[in-house]
């Protein structure tokens, strides 16, 4: 029990920073991106072949999944997510969802369709607690998790760019009106949203393998995740990734494995029918 | 009566002039909402714009920021042409504009609201002298400046609004409708403020539809109907005229 505690909170800190930037997305654009998880693939091919070639643990590639991802979101936002920042929700819709089916097949193309691993010297191993035992490689990528969250929380309270993000987010017009460029704000803002979602992607690669199809298996996480927390909230996000990672690794204590995304369906439409606006309140 | 407005013919009146505009029209899609305005600031002048809802008035203002692309005309702003530069630019040649709303920032502190207002100034020496210049005109928002600016009365939102774009250092001040919606002694408190935003060498451009408390703070006025200016002159010749009298004050 308490075990699966642990594991679901180590689990849910990392799911947390991934759905971080999907939540940071909407808030500052106000557009749903479908292609979202796409971008986790991609932060996690990053780190794969900067490890396969410049033998970088996955935990320092994860730097440069997050820099070369931001690089790479900053041009889709400019290029075309711009152009549907005003249009209709379904034109933000259909645009996402064609970035994400494109993107998946650049992939296969590029990549290949085979499953590709890491291997870390930490990988099997861990901490032993008593009863509890702490997987190594969750913990450090739980930690970089933290890490991170807590440099974007600096970063978004603290600095003129994160501010101008924060501002743009809550009143385009006054942003503009003290000097913000707002184009190139949502840029920056995209960026750093699948930025943080490919550091996501790079931290657990020593405990999951990389597909092009990787993104599915954590679409539907996300989206639960950022529905707890309330679609925009950064602080919400974060909680919410910890109580997904938490339901995740108990239901496995009572149901088979299998099923243990079945929970996550079930609170997802739950709250979207019982609470729309997230299950935490502010922030 | 009616004075002329400011012409670059006349070479001494352009050079005082911190903001002209000449023959602006503007429309959102639709038939213009303002057309061939013209009128002007001179250094130092609160000067006020006058008018019922539909006039036109928030659009002037709008324009003048470039937030209305599509307006035509010509605006300038101590000489500068101003249409068609990017709306994110303007802060920065000294235009603080407070829209009409307030539209703070709800999400942020008061402090943080007012540090926005130096974004273009970001990294500027003097930060802190001016948030203390603030601090000074409106001690409110001192108390205050920890407090969700959302979570803040009205009025204390317009003075965080004005508060912010004064930090941008402005030497020209677009208000709009700083009044609206507050408590008579909160509007007293705000035109006082105005007085002494101006009296520190900042023009204003004040646009309310509230024409006594306009003409009470400014030396000069227009009035604005349906998109063209019908009157100018000094607050003491409008506030005797009988059509403003009859429309706009009531008597």
């Amino acid at each position: 029990m308490l075990q699966a505690l642990i594991d679901g909170i180590l689990l849910g800190g990392v799911y947390g920073v991934i759905a971080t930037g999907l939540s940071l997305v909407f808030g500052v654009l106000g557009v749903v991106n479908f292609a979202h998880a796409e971008f986790l693939m991609l932060g996690m091919y990053v780190a794969w072949f900067a490890w396969r070639w410049l033998g970088l643990d996955p935990l320092l590639g994860s730097v440069l999944s997050f820099v070369i991802v931001f690089a790479v979101g900053y041009v889709v936002q400019r290029t075309l997510i711009e152009r549907v920042l005003k249009a209709p929700p379904a034109a933000q819709v259909f645009l996402t969802v064609g970035l994400l089916i494109a993107i998946e097949n650049a992939a296969l193309m590029v990549f290949g369709s085979e499953f590709r691993s890491v291997s870390v010297p930490y990988q099997v191993q861990g901490y032993r607690l008593g009863d509890i035992f702490i997987g190594a490689p969750y913990l450090y990528a739980f930690a970089a998790a933290v890490i991170l969250a807590a440099a974007l929380w600096l970063f978004l309270e603290r600095s003129w760019t994160g501010r101008a993000i924060r501002a743009v987010a809550q009143d385009a017009m006054a942003a503009t009106l003290v000097g913000v460029d707002t184009k190139r704000t949502y840029g920056l803002a995209f960026g750093l949203g699948v930025a943080l979602t490919a550091f996501g992607g790079a931290v657990i690669l020593p405990y999951i393998t990389v597909s092009p199809t990787v993104g599915g298996q954590f679409v539907v996480l996300m989206f639960t995740v950022v529905v707890l927390g309330g679609l925009g909230s950064v602080a919400g996000a974060l909680a919410g990734g910890i109580m997904v990672g938490v339901v995740q690794s108990m239901s496995t204590l009572i149901f088979p494995i299998q099923l243990q995304n079945l929970c996550l369906f079930v609170i997802f439409i739950a709250v979207l029918a019982l609470r729309p606006q997230g299950l935490i309140k502010g922030a | 009566m009616p004075e002329t407005a400011l012409s670059s013919a006349t070479p001494d009146a352009a050079a005082s002039a911190v903001l002209e505009v000449r023959d602006l029209s503007a429309a959102y899609g639709g038939p213009d909402v303002l057309s061939a305005v013209t009128l002007g600031v001179r250094t130092g002048e609160t000067v006020a714009v006058l008018g019922a809802n539909t006039a036109g008035k928030t659009t002037l203002l709008r324009a003048i920021s470039g937030l209305i692309p599509k307006a035509r005309g010509h605006i300038a702003f101590e000489g500068l042409a101003l249409l068609g530069r990017p709306a994110h630019t303007i802060p920065g040649l000294g235009i603080g504009h407070v829209p009409e709303g307030r539209h703070v920032f709800p999400r942020m502190t008061t402090l943080d609201n007012l540090m926005m207002g130096a974004f273009f100034h970001r990294g500027a020496k003097d930060i802190a002298e001016r948030l203390e210049r603030v601090f000074t005109l409106f001690p409110r928002l001192q108390e205050r400046q920890a407090q969700l600016a959302g979570s803040m009365s009205g009025g204390e939102q317009q003075m965080v609004s004005i508060g912010r774009a004064l930090m941008g250092k402005p030497k020209l001040l677009l208000l709009d409708e700083p009044s609206h919606g507050l408590a008579p002694i909160v509007v007293d408190e705000l035109h006082g403020a105005i007085g002494a935003i101006n009296r520190q060498g900042v023009s204003v451009l004040l646009v309310e539809q509230n024409a006594m408390l306009a003409l009470s703070v400014a030396h000069r006025g227009y009035v604005l109907e349906a998109g063209h200016v019908v009157l100018s002159g000094s607050s003491q010749s409008l506030s005797a005229d009988p059509g403003v009298r009859r429309a706009y004050l009531g008597v």
